[in-house]
């Protein structure tokens, strides 16, 4: 039979079992920079070579790798940029983990009230989730500052704020599934309370899906990250956060292009490593939730 | 003119590359249809009966391929044919029903655009003469009001009705070979016995020849004239359906007619055999059955030959040589 | 379907009043705009009541929404705090450019996406699949901002063929336009493959094929109507994602839009300019999901009976 590249043939035969678990492999490189991001987070101090904001007007503009003593280059005002990108590891991963963390609990306990209870506390809460998800983060976030002026609260604030819902939505539908199996209709029915149900009975089977909604949230909470501080409203003008890195190295990106170019890089590296982290995990704990993103 | 051979597959093997090896769901299988023979192919899940209907058809799904043997439709191998000549073939010449004739129609169109974009590749006329044959279509399958049901989507159709939408149009162009595979595993019981008529209606109606892809042997003795059993990739028995019924020859028919007393239960699962079907990509080798089998004995180390136990019955198991 | 459509419509007046509502409240309980105004060294009690007097501060709150509303349906939110020009002037001006990048950005993005994310799944395993895999991982890990300034600094200074911020001609759209389609692409070709090989998978594309329909009739009529609809939906969410980037791009390249009008306003504490920015926003956003829900009934029959 003549063959052409055209294929609409779809379905696949089951792989075997050895098949799927080849495919679970462990994704290394995803894992490598996930620690040393973690690394870098814990001993910034530590490992940093220069203080991140101290100036050094003499050194300022040095290319990367033209003296060893600045081995990725300084900024305009002579800031060590490898010192700077490893303190942004520290602030992007203690504001993301803290919005990342309040999101999560508030959104499991949202969606666990409004799945388990269902009604018109469900109905309300879902109208609320549905405002949240379809609100425009950025717009969001410009709101929120212009009520509590620029800073990390107003960040955290706002990432939050979006991220909730999502959490609310996926929680409440696996929570939808769960109070039908057996074991919850037999506890409801040898009258166990519902907060003991929803805790020791659904929670635990709600904990794998809010595992993976977790580790595919990350890279989107650090891209929403990097671009409020980009627009100037997050840390003050200077600190160390890799948004605001790129955002001072574009005035100057004729003159001294590694400013924005590795920050940029780093961003794009972290989001990179939890996606790709956040996918095998979801296929590791749970293959039904292939198309949750 | 009844006795002529539509359709002929000599030795075909149909092999599944995947990464963990060969596959072999169709391992070397021989079959025959005369015009206007119902031909019954019956086995459990993953035993090859599906694959061997889309390889007739030419569209085993990646990353299957025919890998040798002939398939010979009204004298020409179908394996030799181009890709637009097997398209040519599909639907004017054999046609299918797929297993859920629900899904079968496109939710965004209507029944008439469906048949009419079916019936323009057979007839070279304008829009309104098709319709109307179109019309006369859905009057066949028994659709009342034939003419306002073509401006209908499929969800605003009943499911009995959907199911003989789908039996117009695969007889809109007057195929030779119906082949309906497993199509009634997801229906319930009264429409599943209007299904049926309606294939057998649709039979009387085009005298085309049938191959029933089942894991019934209700179906097989209501339906079917001959009937093949299938068992990991190969045709374990094959016979006319009252010699089968009366003197099954392999072990795994009589198991599989043992466990439908009444002819009315599935035989996706059987109780009387022990075990499972195996995997297709670890095969055992000799006979493939021998595992589950009761009678399996020493020679059953190597695969048996397929053995005639009577005139147009044969058998692969060494009890029959 | 008239009257979802005229239930959609009651329900995008009824969250343009909430948002009306939140705006307003928004820029009067934090901090008050008259003191914004006043210079720091010289306020005197005087000056102070003028400019309150001046601004409408002084009547009670819920005259002042009522003013606030029955100016906001004439685009009139009173005079930016900076430059004392009145708010519908600024809309005016800054409108345009912004709807004009929205709009050949979600072009490019569905130009550019669906037939790529088709291709992919029709030629799988093939260049086309391979690159525009590449393409969504890093369309969705790559920040716009930084994408942006790559871009600049390879078209603008190494290469010098496109011009890098302004809004004078053609050519001024097309790296802005890029960027703003970035992100949306990757996620329409991500869903276009899935939403195609799910599709091909069906029982009726594989019955058209059975009954002998070419397989370009069965791709681009059958499939594709199909594949679409989940697009038409995923477009509906993502102009909130166009929306964000609208700021973010037209911060970057210096474009005269609204998205920079509400940035500016809102670091400068400059309320009227943000109600403005803000309301016609919502408006233009409330009114492109209602058109998306009215295509998505046209796509798909389903919904239309």
């Amino acid at each position: 039979m003549a063959t052409t590249d055209l294929v609409l043939e779809t379905s696949q035969p089951q792989l075997s079992r050895r098949q799927r678990l080849a495919e679970k492999r462990l994704p290394w490189i995803p894992i490598v920079v996930l620690l040393v991001l973690l690394v870098c987070t814990a001993f910034a101090h530590w490992l940093a070579p220069h203080d991140p904001t101290s100036l050094n007007i003499i050194n300022s503009k040095l290319a990367p790798f033209e003296s060893m003593e600045h081995p990725l280059g300084t900024d305009v005002l002579g800031r060590d940029m490898l010192s700077r990108l490893i303190y942004g590891a520290r602030t992007t991963a203690q504001i993301s983990v803290t919005a990342l963390a309040l999101g999560a609990i508030i959104g499991t306990v949202v969606g666990l009230v409004s799945g388990y209870w269902g009604g018109w506390s469900d109905a309300i809460l879902m109208r609320i989730t549905d405002a949240a998800l379809g609100f425009p983060t950025i717009l969001l976030a410009l709101v929120v500052v212009v009520i509590m002026d620029p800073g990390p609260t107003a960040i955290i604030l706002a990432v939050l704020l979006t991220v909730w819902a999502r959490f609310a939505r996926m929680i409440r539908g696996d929570v939808l599934t769960v109070k039908g199996y057996d074991f919850v209709t037999l506890a409801r029915i040898t009258g166990v309370k519902s907060p003991v149900i929803l805790w020791r009975h659904i929670f635990p089977n709600v904990a794998n899906t809010l595992m993976v909604i977790t580790s595919l949230m990350v890279g989107q909470i650090i891209l929403l990250e990097a671009a409020l501080s980009f627009l100037g409203l997050g840390l003050s003008p200077g600190a160390p956060a890799w948004g605001i890195m790129v955002a001072e190295g574009q005035e100057v990106i004729l003159d001294v292009w590694w400013l924005s170019l590795f920050p940029g890089v780093a961003i794009t590296v972290v989001v990179l490593a939890f996606n790709f982290f956040g996918d095998w995990l979801r296929d590791y704990l749970d293959p039904k939730l292939r198309r949750a993103r | 003119m009844t006795n002529d051979v539509i359709l002929q597959v000599r030795d075909l093997q149909t092999h599944f590359f995947t990464r963990s090896g060969v596959v072999k769901a169709v391992d070397g299988i021989n079959f025959e249809l005369k015009r206007g023979e119902t031909l019954g192919i019956v086995g459990e899940s993953g035993s090859g009966k599906s694959m061997t209907a889309w390889s007739i058809l030419g569209m085993v799904p990646h990353p299957g391929r025919i890998v040798g043997g002939a398939i010979n439709y009204l004298g020409e191998n179908l394996l030799e044919k181009s890709r637009g000549e097997m398209r040519e073939i599909r639907g004017s010449g054999i046609c299918m029903v797929m297993q859920d004739p629900l899904t079968s129609l496109n939710p965004v169109f209507t029944v008439g655009d469906q048949l009419v974009e079916t019936l323009r590749l057979e007839y070279d006329e304008p829009k309104r003469s098709l319709r109307q044959r179109a019309a006369q279509l859905l009057a066949n399958v028994r659709i009342p009001a034939p003419e306002d049901r073509l401006a209908n989507f499929p969800h605003q159709m009943s499911g009995g009705m959907r199911q003989r939408v789908v039996g117009a149009i695969s007889i809109a162009r007057a195929p030779n070979l119906l082949i309906a595979d497993e199509p009634t595993t997801s229906l319930d019981a009264t429409i599943q016995l209007q299904y049926l008529r309606l294939l057998k209606d649709i039979q009387d109606q085009t005298g085309a020849a049938i191959i029933f892809i089942t894991h019934d042997f209700g179906i097989v003795a209501r339906m079917c004239d001959r009937v093949a059993v299938m068992y990991a990739g190969r045709i374990v028995e094959q016979s006319d359906v009252e010699d089968m019924f009366d003197r099954p020859a392999h072990p795994y028919t009589e198991a599989l007619l043992q466990s439908v007393p009444d002819l009315d239960t599935d035989v996706d699962t059987l109780p009387s055999i022990e075990g499972q079907p195996p995997s297709l990509d670890a095969l055992p080798a000799g006979c493939s059955f021998a595992p589950r089998c009761p009678h399996a004995w020493d020679r059953c180390q190597e695969y048996p030959d397929e053995f005639t136990v009577a005139p147009g019955h044969t058998s692969r198991c060494w009890r029959s040589e | 379907m008239w009257q979802f459509i005229g239930i959609r419509v009651i329900q995008g007046i009824f969250t343009l009043l909430v948002i009306s509502l939140l705006v307003f409240l928004a820029t009067r309980l934090t901090g008050d705009p008259a003191l914004v105004l006043l210079p720091a060294e010289a306020s005197s009690k005087a000056d102070y009541e003028r400019v309150k007097k001046q601004l409408g501060l002084d009547k009670p709150l819920s005259t002042q929404y009522l003013i606030f509303l029955k100016g906001a349906v004439q685009g009139d939110f009173g005079l930016s705090i900076r430059d004392r020009r009145p708010t519908r002037d600024l809309l005016l001006e800054r409108l345009p450019a912004t709807l004009q990048l929205a709009l050949a950005g979600m072009a490019l993005a569905i130009v550019v996406g669906v037939p790529l994310g088709i291709l992919s799944a029709v030629r799988r395993d093939s260049i086309f699949d391979k690159g525009g895999k590449l393409f969504a991982v890093l369309g969705m890990a790559a920040p716009q901002f930084w994408v942006a300034i790559m871009l600049i600094l390879l078209f603008g200074a190494i290469l010098k063929v496109l011009p890098t911020y302004g809004r004078e001609g053609p050519e001024n759209f097309i790296l802005p336009s890029f960027v703003l389609a970035w992100s949306i692409m990757a996620g329409i070709m991500r869903l276009g493959r899935s939403s195609m090989l799910e599709v091909l998978d069906s029982d009726y594309v594989r019955f058209a094929r059975i009954k002998g329909l070419k397989d370009g009739m069965v791709v681009w009529k059958h499939a594709l109507r199909n594949a679409l609809i989940p697009i038409l939906t995923f477009s509906g969410i993502s102009l909130a994602g166009l929306l964000n980037g609208a700021i973010v791009v037209e911060q970057v390249f210096a474009w005269p839009g609204l998205g920079r009008l509400m940035l500016d306003g809102v670091l400068q504490r400059n309320f009227p300019v943000v109600q403005a920015a803000v309301m016609a926003s919502a408006f233009f956003y409330i009114l492109t999901a209602l058109i998306v829900d009215i295509l998505y009934v046209y796509a798909d029959p389903r919904i239309r009976h």
